[in-house]
């Protein structure tokens, strides 16, 4: 039985239990702000996605979310960052998504159709920190 | 703090009670004739009292998304999605906000007994705030009024989108008026759940109602037909009209072999042979 | 590391998926699925997805993987089971599962399977 999760938290992203456990967590807290089943489906989907790229491509981080509130409306936002390599050309990187060659590349355009809000930042050297958002 | 925010906080600290009556005296003329309600009257208090707070924590009005609006700004949001649901008007909405400016300029006065010397500093504070306090609560509500429009948008087109169910392991939509995406998601988790439901293996889509389709309606039927097919059933677009059928053409919009036809009667028949049916005229 | 099941039905193999995975777990799938595709002589695969709440680019992969596969070595996949919150989102992610046979529930994806058999 999940219990309710506190507003703001963060997980580890390390391995692929990690990834499991990111889409329990978002599971839970899309269930918690009473999201319609497809917006869940959507959001955990995404999160997935996103914690695999950091386990992935970004050699590890975190997945930090937040319950925000925008006036009258209530959202989850999360929050996937990590110090790998970043991003050189980020602008390819939204662009390709599966369509490129080998098919495999980050997935970021198709991620970013299951949110309302999306947003990166990478620095080469630095890392890469992807935030999403699904209000509801 | 400024002197003219000292100024002002002071006054609001020490003549509450006259401000309160002096407000819910100017609301009156702003809001036709009404009185204060027991809600604004509470909301008067709190009012007060965070833009006091905000005043003493050196607030000004060149910024009023300053960390020390916070508070101030929260309890004004919260007034403006309460009158916005309890359908009150933006102008006197706004208005409740601006009716504070004349009490707190008769406070000021009776504080310096009237004189005007050396007042302009806390008068332009006084003025600018409340004006921004008012700009802020109006955008709110908007928001709020949107926000509302757009749910009875979505039970509207619920009500407009329905899945009928033609012949056994057959199913119709007949799509009235324009497909945007809240439109198309809506058809497709109706249509999807009542594949489910009924274990049909055909959806025939109707776009005779939909005025015109071009590559972004075209993409909506595209993704539409895909999670269909995913779900292991296959679909027809039927009411392709001349007019239709020209512009896909010249769009260079690709339907991927989706079997398409030009009326509803046309696309039952071909469903009814797709799903093994034949149908014979009784012998008379 | 949890591993997936794979039942013999005659000359099909059926594989129900329950869990939610780890990407080693589908990998694994994968691969014990070619096995036995070869060590039976299967020209039938069911995969049933009707209990995932969720599938992925790596599921979604991982299934036409598998659908690719399997016809090399002369079985026909079918995918049974997805729900519609999954279809819609498999569909805005931008993954049609191209190639890969689809049906309602086990039942169809059966008959779909001996309807396959006869060609």
């Amino acid at each position: 039985m999940a219990t309710e999760l506190a507003p703001t938290g963060s997980a580890p992203i390390r391995d692929e239990r990690d990834i499991v456990q990111a889409r329990a967590l978002v599971r839970t807290l899309t269930a918690q702000l009473k999201f319609s089943l497809v917006e869940q489906t959507k959001m955990i989907t995404a999160a997935s996605e996103l914690a695999r790229n950091t386990m992935v491509y970004g050699r590890g981080g975190e997945m930090r979310w937040e319950i925000v509130a925008e006036g009258i409306r209530r959202g989850l936002r999360l929050h996937f960052e990590d110090q790998g390599p970043g991003i050189p050309d980020v602008e390819q990187a939204l662009v390709d998504g599966w369509t490129t060659g080998s098919g495999l590349g980050m997935g970021l355009s198709g991620t970013k159709r299951l949110v309302n809000d999306f947003a990166i930042r990478t620095k080469v050297g630095e890392g890469t920190c992807v935030s999403i958002t699904r209000w509801k | 703090m400024r002197r003219e925010n000292q100024r002002l906080a002071d006054l609001l600290r020490d003549d509450q009670a006259n401000l309160l009556s002096g407000w819910a005296a100017e609301y009156h003329k702003y809001a036709e004739g009404r009185g204060l309600t027991r809600d604004l009257q509470a909301q008067q208090t709190s009012i007060l009292r965070e833009l006091e707070a905000g005043i003493r924590a050196d607030g000004n009005a060149d910024n009023f998304n300053d960390p020390a609006w916070r508070v101030l700004r929260e309890v004004l949001a919260q007034l403006s999605t309460d009158r916005a649901a309890q359908g009150e008007t933006a102008d006197v909405t706004s208005g409740f906000v601006l009716a504070l400016k004349r009490p707190i300029f008769d406070g000021l006065q009776r504080q310096t007994g009237g004189a005007i010397e050396g007042q302009i500093d806390v008068i332009w504070l006084t003025s600018a705030v409340v004006d921004r306090m008012a700009q802020w609560t109006v955008a709110n509500y908007q928001k709020t009024r949107e926000d509302i429009i757009v749910r009875q948008q979505h039970e509207l087109m619920e009500l407009s989108t329905p899945v009928i169910k033609l012949w056994d392991g057959v199913l119709a939509v007949p799509l009235i008026g324009t497909l945007d995406s809240s439109r198309a998601q809506m058809v497709m988790e109706s249509l999807l759940e009542r594949l489910v439901e009924t274990g049909s293996e055909l959806a025939i889509i109707d776009i005779t109602g939909v005025p015109t389709v071009d590559t972004l309606v075209a993409q909506h039927l595209m993704k539409t037909v895909t999670a269909i097919r995913l779900m292991g059933a296959e679909s027809i677009i039927s009411g392709i009209r001349p007019q239709i059928a020209q512009t896909i053409v010249h769009l260079g919009i690709d339907l991927q072999g989706i079997v398409t036809k030009s009326t509803l009667a046309d696309a039952l028949r071909t469903a009814m042979r797709m799903t093994g049916h034949t149908v014979a005229r009784a012998a008379s | 590391m949890e591993r997936i099941p794979i039942l013999r039905m005659g000359k099909h193999l059926l594989v129900t998926i329950q869990i939610d995975m780890q990407d080693q777990t589908a990998l694994q799938l994968q691969e014990d699925l070619a096995t036995m595709v070869d060590k039976s002589g299967a020209n039938g695969v069911l995969i049933d997805v009707s209990a995932l709440e969720m599938v992925d680019s790596f599921i979604g992969r991982m299934l036409v993987s598998i659908s690719d596969i399997g016809r090399l070595l002369g079985a026909t996949t079918v995918v049974v089971g997805i729900r519609p919150a999954v279809a819609i989102t498999l569909v805005e992610l931008g993954l049609s599962l191209g190639g890969v046979k689809t049906a309602l529930n086990v039942e169809r994806g059966m008959a779909l399977l001996d309807a396959n058999r006869t060609i």
